[in-house]
């Protein structure tokens, strides 16, 4: 079932993803060559706490950190630990918060350093797929014209989109109804309301789409090793444009 | 943080075991353990070897899936 929020419930939303917004930007500043992704989990985890709000991924469904840290080849819910971090790697970082009981979800990919013109290209492609498929969050569209102009964007220029992961609906749970893949026919899917919230999220890799696990039952990788970009906001659907909630404040 | 989905298949069945169980050989050689969906119960849709069929793996256990479509 799909949840509709309130208007009230909606700017409760716009708080908790102005903090994520807030702290992907301060995260942006704070990645350099050699600090490992256990140290930017905690400055994360921190900064999320200093903005009162409660780090989201945190145990959720056992996850173990305050944010999802995936580098180069690592799709998503890459574990915070011991890597280092170095120049020419494209740091995917996600990042959820809990404010008044309701989640917020972001995730940008950050370039570290100098990085290939091909990587650049393809987190260019990623947050240009995910702007357009926001485009298309209106009312009265069918949810699945978000998941084709998403995949349209990538596919053209040569990419593949990942199928095993997709965005989500998002309210008093992280994962709510309905499900958001970044890939379909417009005329699938349920019609977009006033008052759904959903978290779209394309993952897009440099070469095939497809995926697999890594034994910490968490990470997951580009079956063929090559590099992978994740851009992610939570939007609200209006009267009129789609309702970025995931936004640093001005 | 994305929504991890059920990987979709396509397989054929190789023998059919008891309680509506059956082995099925997906098309990349692997062979699994799957159930029949539900709703495929609920409408009588039998399943004898040799069928093409569709199934969802779950994502934590490879070896073990579910029968979504039958094809005639």
């Amino acid at each position: 079932m799909i949840i509709l929020k309130s208007k009230e419930e909606i700017e409760i939303m716009r708080k908790a993803g102005r903090v994520v917004s807030e702290v992907l930007d301060m995260a942006g500043d704070y990645i350099k060559p050699g600090i490992t992704t256990a140290e930017l989990d905690a400055f994360i985890e921190k900064e999320i706490i200093a903005r009162n709000a409660i780090p989201g991924f945190k145990n959720y469904q056992g996850f173990p950190a305050a944010s999802c840290l995936s580098i180069n080849d690592e799709v998503v819910h890459g574990i915070p630990g011991e890597r280092i971090i170095s120049e020419g790697d494209i740091v995917s970082v996600d990042v959820g918060s809990i404010v008044e009981g309701f989640y917020g979800d972001s995730a940008r990919t950050f370039s570290v350093g100098k990085i290939s013109d091909e990587k650049q290209a393809l987190m260019d492609n990623t947050r240009r797929s995910l702007m357009a498929g926001i485009d298309k969050a209106r009312k009265g569209n069918k949810l699945g014209e978000v998941s084709a102009e998403i995949q349209k964007n990538a596919e053209s220029e040569g990419y593949g989109v990942v199928r095993q992961l997709v965005g989500h609906g998002i309210g008093r749970n992280m994962h709510e109804e309905p499900q958001v893949p970044n890939f379909g026919s417009p005329d699938e899917g349920p019609t977009l309301k006033i008052g759904m919230v959903i978290a779209i999220e394309p993952m897009i890799n440099m070469g095939t789409y497809q995926v697999k696990s890594m034994p910490d039952g968490w990470t997951i990788v580009t079956a063929d090793g090559q590099p992978s970009a994740h851009f992610e906001h939570t939007i609200a659907i209006t009267d009129g444009q789609p309702d970025i909630l995931s936004l640093s404040e001005g | 943080m994305a929504k991890e989905v059920n990987i979709k298949v396509e397989g054929k069945v190789i023998e059919p075991l008891p309680n509506a169980m059956f082995r099925v050989e997906l098309d990349n050689g692997h062979v699994v353990l799957a159930h029949v969906s539900g709703k495929m119960r609920m409408h009588f849709i039998k399943i004898l070897p040799g069928d093409k069929v569709t199934l969802e793996l779950s994502p934590y256990d490879l070896t073990r899936g579910r029968i979504t479509y039958r094809y005639k």
